[in-house]
């Protein structure tokens, strides 16, 4: 993966900048040491790594705007990093940036039932939201996988889903306002405890900007009550064609569930031999749960277990508790670490059309045998989102490449299908350079104005998102304006 | 090229042809029923008509801006599906005629009495073609429910009332009917305990489509949908909640449907007025504005208020969380004053899609 070359020029201010960076923040919130700055190197994309020039956590919104005044003013590119924990190289540094971290701002800052709204600072970590609300009975929807750990400013920047997502929704459409600080330090509010945009739909813009439009540092959530409970059906199937039939007869039935996971031999396999969570052996299993009181729960079980008989299941194992669900689920929550235990993998994030399904297996089956690496496949059927496992070794010479070769691959099968590069994890540096299998020059220069408008120096998280190639001329300009 | 009356191009290529030529400002038209108007030449996308694709399994549909709503719900009600965000009809309201159109819907994200349980329109665009002020044709999102592939231009076009491009085609995410809904009808409560009785709704496990008030009949609405069993239990469970004096109407689809079209405000004389806010502080701000009638929609969330013509409402109402917007009256400016931050983007991103400034002029800032 390509990165441009760091500027000479900015390195050598290192130390004017550290100083002016010292002078506004406290001592232990400039990292600058050549070997603490590696703490910051990677984010979850670990293939690729680059310490920062310095690293800087700020705690409060006017520490943002001091430490971009400064940047601004020397020219110094930044990476906004929230927890590290983007799989697509979001928060990945340049040898001559600033990481901006936002992980000591994690405070809650207004609960408010009656509104159904909780505001926080950015860094605070997605599971926390919900940890500040589930006592009173609410909850905050989004739930991406690593959910423990990631911040909301990185939700935000890469507007994350989750697998109950086909329901509530994503990020985008459970954020409801932010305090955002623009690269040149000044601060603007948009959205809050309302609804809808009175002009421009600048929230709708932001979320899902990586990082390049500005640095989030309070955000106004929806919280929802929690249903009453939840259980899922476990269901096999000897063909994913099949499988693919039935959750499509399932949503054409107006059943509507919070989600449906699907998982592949390969995966089932993986994830039997590490979790032993008792699946049964065949080509395709679904995970369908519903929600609501138990006899709401039961109605609606009834109705899909009816619609999956019609597709001959090997297996239907409905939950009746608790621990039921959590057996139904052992499976699916353990098969990236499963998947992991094997090898080496790398994780795709293509969303397809639903009734693209079948297809896209077979053709993923045939590129795994033409390039010779194993792929296990476990995604959100209800939505198309594809999370892709490519198995490779690290250890062994050409095998990334092989394995990036492939993962294109199937990226473009993706689009091609009528589907799109990223879902959930966002374009970072991982698919970067295939933006042009999906967007036209056009497409992608009415994007890039985008970012002109907000950021016209081109200094936030600048080689991301945009193929080097389309964004060079731009990033150059700000070069020269230095 | 000889001057036109108005243009109503039959293709995008048309359509970009058009822009790309024009020596003067365009008004962007749909279905031209929501009152919304601006200076220039009218631009029509009415020719630009057809449903593209329409995948029942999936709940998405891609349709030509020009699509008239009334044919996309027919075909969605064939499927037993429909346009969740239940889009307003501006008709009655403005004293209009024309067939609203679904770029029209999009491009003013319409959305009605269950956007608050599902979602605006502009949570259920997926995608957009448009034309942008250069006559060059730009596509982004597209028709997937799930897609964070480079920057979400699908929500700036959501609402940005044609001032950043035309759009040509549109491609949105659909929703199953449910098999029966019923509405919860609490009697006798003041505004203020009328709100409070749907955010405590609201904050219950029973999940609600709809929650109003209306405190000309006094009566307190909370719409439940799904499957009949469900439905029957949750609403009988929010009886319970809610206690007081209070009825279960089956049905009660043409009580929302009145609600959703501002009907209590059609054929009667005076500014209507859109009012977004904090739920809590909608009885406060009602009660400030001097309004000669409201009603509470979103849980209190938007006001629709009448008011004597050319009154200033956005000054009887002061600083608070959230905007107001003149639907109906001529009198004010049709959008809120963006703080000048906002502004400032907003002003550089029409600058940018729309350089010439042909689109929409004096519409929105």
């Amino acid at each position: 993966m390509q990165m441009p070359i760091p500027d000479a020029a900015v390195l050598a201010r290192k130390a004017r900048v550290v100083e002016q960076l010292m002078k506004i923040l406290p001592a232990d919130a400039v990292i600058h040491d050549v070997a603490e700055t590696r703490a910051y190197e990677c984010d979850a994309l670990t293939a690729y790594r680059c310490p920062p020039m310095i690293a800087v956590l700020p705690s409060s919104t006017e520490e943002v705007s001091a430490v971009l005044r400064i940047c601004h003013a020397e020219g110094v590119p930044v990476v906004p990093r929230g927890s590290g924990t983007s799989l697509a190289g979001g928060a990945l540094p340049t040898a001559d940036c600033v990481i901006l971290g936002v992980a000591r701002m994690n405070g809650v800052l207004e609960t408010d039932y009656d509104n159904r709204i909780i505001r926080v600072q950015a860094g605070r970590t997605n599971l926390s939201v919900t940890g500040a609300v589930e006592a009173d009975g609410f909850f905050y929807a989004p739930d991406p996988s690593s959910q423990l750990a990631c911040a909301i400013a990185g939700n935000i920047a890469m507007n994350s889903g989750g697998a109950h997502c086909l329901k509530y929704g994503v990020t985008t459409n459970n954020l409801m306002g932010v305090r955002m600080v623009m690269m040149n330090g000044e601060v603007v509010d948009i959205g809050g405890a309302h609804l809808d945009a009175g002009g421009l739909d600048l929230l709708g813009l932001i979320c899902g900007s990586e990082g390049q439009l500005g640095v989030v540092t309070e955000a106004t959530l929806r919280i929802l009550h929690k249903p009453e409970g939840a259980r899922p059906v476990l269901m096999g199937f000897d063909d994913s064609e099949v499988a693919g039939a039935c959750v499509t007869d399932i949503i054409k039935a107006g059943v509507l569930p919070v989600a449906i996971e699907f998982m592949d031999r390969p995966c089932i396999e993986a994830t039997e031999a590490f979790a032993k969570a008792g699946y049964p052996m065949c080509e395709a299993l679904l995970i369908v749960e519903v929600e609501g009181s138990d006899a709401e729960i039961d109605h609606q079980l009834e109705l899909i277990m009816e619609i999956a008989r019609r597709h001959n299941p090997v297996e239907l194992r409905q939950s009746k508790s608790a621990e039921e669900s959590a057996a139904i689920w052992l499976g699916r929550k353990s098969a990236f670490g499963a998947m992991g235990q094997i090898n080496d993998y790398m994780c795709l994030d293509g969303t397809i059309p639903v009734s693209s399904l079948p297809h896209v297996l077979r053709r993923i089956g045939e590129l795994s045998k033409e390039y010779g690496l194993d792929v296990g496949n476990v995604f959100h059927a209800g939505d198309g989102n594809m999370h892709p496992l490519i198995l490779y070794d690290a250890n062994k010479p050409g095998d990334l490449e092989l394995c990036e070769a492939m993962g294109a691959d199937i990226l473009k099968l993706c689009v091609e299908v009528g589907g799109c590069l990223t879902g959930e994890h966002g374009v970072g540096i991982e698919k970067r350079d295939l933006m042009h299998v999906q967007f036209a020059a056009a497409d992608l220069e009415a994007q890039m104005a985008v970012k002109d408008v907000f950021d016209p120096q081109w200094l936030l998280n600048p080689a991301k998102v945009f193929p080097l190639d389309a964004s060079e001329p731009r990033r150059q300009l700000a070069l020269a304006a230095e | 090229m000889a001057k036109k009356d108005k243009e109503m191009p039959e293709s995008e290529a048309e359509l970009s042809e058009i822009v790309r030529a024009a020596q003067e400002p365009l008004q962007i038209i749909g279905g031209g029923t929501r009152g919304i108007l601006a200076e220039g030449v009218p631009l029509s996308t009415r020719a630009l008509s057809g449903i593209t694709l329409y995948e029942p399994g999936a709940m998405t549909m891609v349709a030509q801006a020009g699509t008239p709503v009334a044919q996309i719900e027919a075909a969605l009600a064939a499927e037993n599906q429909r346009l969740a965000f239940e889009p307003m009809d501006h008709r009655a309201l403005m004293g209009t005629a024309g067939e609203p159109t679904i770029g029209g819907v999009m491009a003013a994200n319409v959305s009605g009495p269950r956007r608050i349980s599902v979602g605006a329109a502009r949570d259920f665009l997926l995608g957009v073609r448009y034309v942008d002020g250069m006559g060059q044709i730009v596509k982004n999102g597209g028709r997937v429910m799930k897609n964070v592939t480079g920057y979400d231009l699908v929500k700036l076009m959501a609402g940005a009332h044609g001032t950043l491009g035309v759009l040509s085609e549109v491609s949105f995410k659909v929703l199953p009917r449910p098999e029966m809904q019923a509405t919860l009808v609490l009697k006798g409560l003041e505004d203020a305990a009328g709100v409070a009785a749907l955010a405590r709704a609201l904050g219950s496990p029973f999940e609600v489509s709809a929650a109003a008030h209306d405190p000309a009949s006094g009566e307190t609405l909370l719409r439940v949908e799904g499957f009949e069993a469900s439905v029957r239990y949750r609403c009988a469970a929010l009886q319970k909640l809610l206690g007081g004096e209070s009825a279960i109407e089956e049905d009660g689809g043409a009580r929302w449907t009145a609600m959703r079209d501002v009907r209590a405000f059609a054929g009667v004389d005076g500014d209507v007025w859109r009012i977004s806010c904090k739920p809590s502080d909608a009885p406060r701000l009602a009660e400030k504005s001097g309004a000669a009638a409201v009603f509470y929609d979103w849980a209190g969330g938007l006001i629709w208020a009448r008011m004597a013509a050319g009154s200033d409402l956005r000054a009887a109402l002061g600083a608070y969380d959230g905007h107001a917007t003149l639907i109906r009256g001529n009198g004010q400016p049709r959008f809120e004053p963006e703080p000048a931050g906002v502004a400032r983007i907003t002003a550089g991103l029409r600058a940018r899609f729309d350089p010439r400034g042909l689109f929409n002029r004096g519409l929105m800032g």
